[in-house]
């Protein structure tokens, strides 16, 4: 069965038109007046304005590895974080810390930590997994670079961007 | 040489050859620079002014250091360059274009594909040359070609740009473009007959065909859509007639802005490119330069348009307290000058008006398009040059 669609019984202003045109130019150089009066919230400015001081305290950017307030890398090369993590970005090679080090007691340290930041999909469970508080991810976002090499981030790359992480367990303290 | 224009003008003092060859020379020359510096700053301006509109930003990186007017001189300004910034984008869009790969499709109509882009342009460039944009500058008048059929001559040459158009969607030989041009021409068609009738009245009260004679009588009667504006009579005539030949006035100028709205495939009248419909219209198989070239044929024809306008309704380049400048003396010159900013002042207020309209209506249905055209416009222009007629023959 046809529908017969009731069209709506337009006045005479509506009709010609004209009085909708006005209008419509009010709303539109309402927002334009009040944009060059700098009232309209725009998008932030990404080079000039960062996301940094905006980010949450649980945001997960780059994955780091810190050390301690005794300039210890805090990783232990358990390589728990290898296993877990999704993507297989992550690769150790353990190496063993010599009886009359500093840190003799803790035995192992790692050769090698690489990270591939073009597998790694930020899901922080190597920060959840880490029995020793050293990896963490922290607020870096903005990872750039002109070859692959460059996002193959090594264990200097991944310590400087870690920093020291102090406040944290320090259950190698007694032992060493 | 000078034979030649004895025989194309015979009244032509012949003394006055060099003269006029020169002048006309320097002011073709100084008209399209303004004019196509115009065109670049308007693609600029209709991106920012949308965008403000729409509460964007819009381009404010590709800056001149004008960027930077943050700190200027040391004096804490109001960061100005989220507003100011991007003014060298038009360069950046002029470089880009330039760059780009120009590309002709195998399957084209190579003579009219290549054709098309410069017949657009060069109707949109060449009706400028009767369009008065300024008084007059040591004592030569600030016009190209002052003839006597000033408004024909503009009807004439702007409705050859359709075959700009029309070509490059034939000779595009694919099927989008093809329909943006056939909806193009019949917009175009159906829009120029409102368009000629609707100033009509405006020469049936000035009495003669010219627009440097329309300008003169708008100095000394006030502008056409504001009677009364001028310096020379401060105060309304009196007379019945000259109020109520404001009625037609105001028709025939709603008129003729709506018409050139759809001559120049502004919003709402864009269906001939109609992205959401035709890809891109007409210009679909067009890279590169010579889709620039349509582009800013387009702008062109914009100015083209808002120039006309001002001319025919605004007043041109007059302005109520600032006298005409012509005389030969650095007042005069400086005058003269002035007279051609009022002008182009004018001309970009009415462009700035383009673009709002742009964002406030949405795009005509094809058939209200037509309906519109056909039915409504034509009419009231045509009842319009009749109720003139009655107001000037009978209305003292």
């Amino acid at each position: 069965m046809a529908y017969k669609v009731s069209r709506p019984n337009l006045t005479f202003a509506e009709k010609i038109y004209l009085p909708s045109v006005l209008a419509g130019l009010r709303i539109t150089l309402g927002h334009l007046w009040r944009m060059l009066r700098g009232k309209t919230h725009v998008v932030m400015q990404y080079p000039e304005e960062k996301w940094d001081s905006h980010l949450p305290e649980y945001y997960r950017g780059a994955p780091t590895l810190v050390r301690d307030e005794h300039g210890r890398t805090r990783c232990v090369s358990c390589q728990l974080c290898e296993f877990i993590c999704p993507p297989r970005a992550i690769r150790i090679k353990p190496g063993e810390i010599p009886a009359g080090d500093k840190f003799g007691k803790v035995e192992k340290y790692p050769a090698e930590f690489d990270i591939d930041m073009l597998r790694c999909i930020y899901c922080g469970l190597c920060q959840e997994v880490c029995p020793e508080q050293a990896i963490f991810l922290q607020k870096q976002y903005a990872l750039t670079g002109t070859a692959r090499t460059q996002l193959m981030h090594n264990k200097e790359k991944l310590l400087e961007m870690g920093g020291i992480k102090t406040g944290l367990v320090n259950k190698w303290n007694e032992k060493k | 040489m000078n034979a030649i224009l004895q025989f194309l003008h015979p009244l032509i003092d012949p003394a006055s050859i060099p003269f006029l060859l020169w002048t006309t020379l320097a002011k073709s020359i100084g008209l399209l620079c303004i004019v196509l510096v115009m065109v670049s700053y308007t693609v600029y301006a209709e991106r920012r002014v949308s965008s403000l509109i729409q509460d964007r930003l819009g381009p404010n990186r590709t800056g001149f250091p004008l960027s930077l007017f943050g700190n200027l001189f040391g004096i804490k300004w109001r960061d100005w360059s989220p507003i100011l910034g991007g003014l060298g984008q038009p360069i950046a869009d002029a470089v880009k274009l330039l760059l780009k790969e120009e590309f002709t499709p195998a399957f084209v109509k190579k003579f009219y594909f290549w054709i098309a882009p410069g017949l657009g342009i060069g109707a949109a460039i060449v009706s400028l040359a009767v369009i008065p944009f300024g008084s007059k500058i040591w004592g030569v008048d600030m016009v190209i070609a002052n003839i006597d059929i000033g408004p024909l001559f503009v009807f004439a040459i702007s409705s050859l740009g359709v075959y700009g158009i029309v070509l490059a969607g034939w000779s595009s030989n694919s099927k989008y473009p093809f329909l943006g041009a056939v909806r193009s021409t019949s917009q175009l068609i159906s829009y120029e007959l409102s368009l000629g009738l609707s100033v009509v009245p405006l020469f049936m009260i000035v009495g003669k065909l010219n627009l440097v004679d329309l300008v003169s009588y708008q100095v000394q009667n006030g502008w056409m859509i504001l009677p009364g504006i001028t310096a020379a009579k401060p105060h309304l005539p009196g007379t019945l007639g000259s109020y109520l030949i404001i009625v037609p006035i105001l028709i025939s100028f709603i008129v003729f802005t709506i018409a050139m709205f759809a001559e120049t495939n502004r919003l709402p009248f864009d269906l001939p490119e109609g992205e959401t419909e035709l890809v891109g219209g007409y210009h679909t198989e067009y890279s590169s330069l010579k889709f620039a070239l349509f582009f800013l044929g387009e702008y062109t024809a914009m100015i083209t348009g808002s120039s006309f306008i001002v001319t025919l309704f605004l007043g041109a380049w007059h302005f109520p307290g600032i006298p005409e400048g012509g005389a030969p003396s650095l007042a005069g010159l400086l005058l003269g000058f002035v007279n051609i900013g009022v002008f182009f002042v004018k001309v970009i207020a009415f462009l700035l008006f383009f673009i709002a309209i742009r964002w406030t209506l949405p795009r005509f249905r094809y058939d209200q398009l037509m309906k519109l055209g056909w039915i409504y416009f034509f009419e009231i222009a045509l009842v319009n040059i009749f109720l003139t007629a009655l107001i000037l023959a009978f209305v003292p």
